[in-house]
């Protein structure tokens, strides 16, 4: 662990987030002689995944399950070699190609690099139903959260609502802790098995399957699970008090809540990378935004690679691959003398294994149009409060996308700088106005990626012209 | 409403959620704390004044904003505890200091 102050004005190589991909880069780096920084925003290495590894209020092997436990070799690794390790750093921008800005508890430090490794990982994506702004309402992640780092779970009517992998896992992880859900209630799209099919020999390979049935099978053996869920709401005034819920066949039922979990899968953390004019494309599989990289996770921008959940979602070991070939190419890039072949090898097989049908969970679990593109009163953007009534009258007026969106509602604008509604946007208007989701587009986005004070840009090194741009004379 | 599971610490520090005393551990963000203590609104909003409590647990939704020791807009989820902090949930938009 280092401070702010302690930290170099170079290094050979600036990794960005300590989760599965970014620790492996950095342990391959700083094991070729390459002078590496970690940065990170948590107090604690491991990203959302290994959340907590360095201090489990968990023994061994209970409760999160075993795959978790494999986070503690890479923490291990990483931190052995030399790295300077930054906990609680906010990485604001990059402010030149080879050149970040981070915050660390207030005080800002430039950073210039040979190569970054952008490993932001994901966050969940969008999930909006009416009363999901209510207290009381939280992501599955969150929850996972909870669970990992201060073993804190709920208490009282819980009910998780949505589709993917993490929604079995947090069930899964539950029953072994003890705690009861009231009930699962299942939105993955019935018709989404149609098209699964080609994919499912490639699938029936994949380590996820038999992982997936495991989880699975014990928790439809355990839970209520309501299947076919097409309409969802949260109620309450001060707080969530009940679910309601319709299922294909028609039937419907409110349920009295304390605390509703809501997971649809999640989404490549895409704002630091856009604000570095790393490019983008939308994804028609996994529906959500992912940069155009290479092999290697190399972007156009010569100093800039993207490893990890990051550069689309992938899954946890395939991050930590994805880290290792992104750290093979910073290494033969700055240091011209190592082949890496095996390393290479290595990696490339792990990566293989584990994106192996992938397609198949992406559509399996892709969620239904009407918990992407909600309707009415819906709020869309929730620092703002948006609904997607105003966005779609807005579209209707002739507002051509996000960006325009912004002027006339402050859509995205709030603190969370769109991370919860871009994506409800973008697909809100590309259906209003008969157009791809790739020619809507996406908020353009600029430093800083994360709200800081006046203060900590005021901390930056001066310059004459910086000086020259404030100066009256 | 949450509850700790019995395994890991006790709490081991104390922390001041809206001027009551609240047992905190060590690896607490104010976010678990709170929770812990069975609060789920953690402030309103500054445009409708509607409560809200964390939602990500992430620093990504920015729904746990609090008044930290006197410092508005502080994300609840991202802020380990200290001993003695004195935490008050923000009502609508932050105020300026003196």
């Amino acid at each position: 662990m280092i401070a702010a102050e302690e930290l170099r004005d170079q290094y050979d190589v600036a990794v960005v987030g300590a989760g599965p991909a970014g620790l492996a880069a950095v342990a391959l780096c700083a094991r070729s002689g390459l002078t590496c920084v970690l940065l990170d925003d948590q107090p604690s290495p491991g990203g959302q995944i290994y959340r907590g590894i360095t201090n489990s209020p968990f023994p061994r092997n209970a409760v999160l399950g075993e795959d978790y436990w494999c986070g503690d070799i890479l923490v291990h690794e990483a931190l052995a070699g030399g790295t300077h390790y930054a906990p609680t750093a906010t990485v604001w921008g990059l402010l030149r190609p080879d050149e970040i800005a981070v915050s660390i508890g207030g005080m800002t430090r430039q950073i210039r690099f040979g190569r970054v490794i952008l490993a932001t990982g994901a966050i969940e994506r969008p999930f909006p139903i009416a009363g999901w702004t209510l207290p009381g309402v939280m992501t599955a992640g969150g929850a996972q959260i909870l669970l990992k780092s201060s073993a804190l779970v709920p208490e009282g009517r819980t009910v998780l609502a949505g589709c993917g992998p993490l929604l079995w896992l947090l069930a899964w992880q539950y029953l072994n802790a003890g705690v009861r859900l009231d009930a699962i209630l299942d939105t993955a799209g019935r018709t989404n098995w149609r098209r699964v099919f080609r994919h499912a020999a490639k699938f029936a390979a994949s380590p996820y399957l038999r992982k997936g049935l495991r989880l699975m099978l014990a928790v439809r053996r355990n839970l209520r699970v309501v299947a076919g869920i097409v309409a969802l709401e949260a109620e309450g005034s001060e707080r969530v008090e009940a679910v309601t819920y319709r299922t294909a066949s028609g039937y419907s039922e409110r349920l009295p809540v304390d605390t509703l979990f809501l997971h649809q899968g999640i989404v490549p953390n895409v704002n630091l990378a856009m604000s570095a004019n790393v490019e983008h494309r939308w994804s028609d599989t996994q529906l959500c935004w992912v940069p155009r990289v290479d092999d290697y996770g190399s972007t156009a921008l010569p100093h800039v690679a993207i490893a990890g959940d990051g550069a689309g979602i992938a899954g946890a070991e395939a991050a930590a691959a994805r880290g290792r070939l992104a750290a093979i190419a910073a290494i033969r890039a700055l240091t011209n003398r190592l082949s890496l072949d095996e390393d290479e090898r290595d990696a490339r097989h792990t990566l293989h294994r584990y994106e192996r049908g992938r397609a198949f969970l992406d559509l399996l679990y892709q969620p239904a149009p009407q918990f992407r593109r909600p309707r009415s009163e819906t709020i869309v953007c929730r620092c703002e409060e948006i609904t997607a009534q105003q966005i779609l009258e807005t579209t209707a007026l002739g507002c051509p996308g996000p960006n325009q969106m912004k002027a006339f509602l402050r859509c995205g604008m709030g603190p969370c700088q769109g991370r919860l509604c871009g994506l409800t946007v973008t697909e809100l208007m590309a259906q209003a106005r008969g157009l791809a989701c790739g020619e809507i587009g996406y908020y353009r986005l600029r430093p800083p990626v994360k709200p800081i004070t006046l203060a900590e840009i005021a901390g930056l090194p001066t310059n004459e012209a910086a000086v020259k741009a404030v100066a009256r004379e | 409403m949450f509850r700790r599971l019995t395994e890991g610490s006790e709490p081991s520090l104390t922390i001041f959620i809206d001027g009551s005393p609240t047992p905190a551990r060590e690896s607490d963000t104010v976010a678990s704390a709170m929770l812990a203590a069975g609060r789920t609104a953690f402030r309103t909003t500054a445009v409708s004044g509607a409560p809200r409590g964390p939602f990500c647990l992430m620093g990504v939704c920015f729904d746990c904003l609090v008044i930290v020791d006197g410092t508005d807009n502080r994300q609840a989820c991202m802020t380990t505890v200290r001993k003695g902090m004195r935490i008050e949930t923000q009502p609508g938009k932050r105020t300026l200091g003196p």
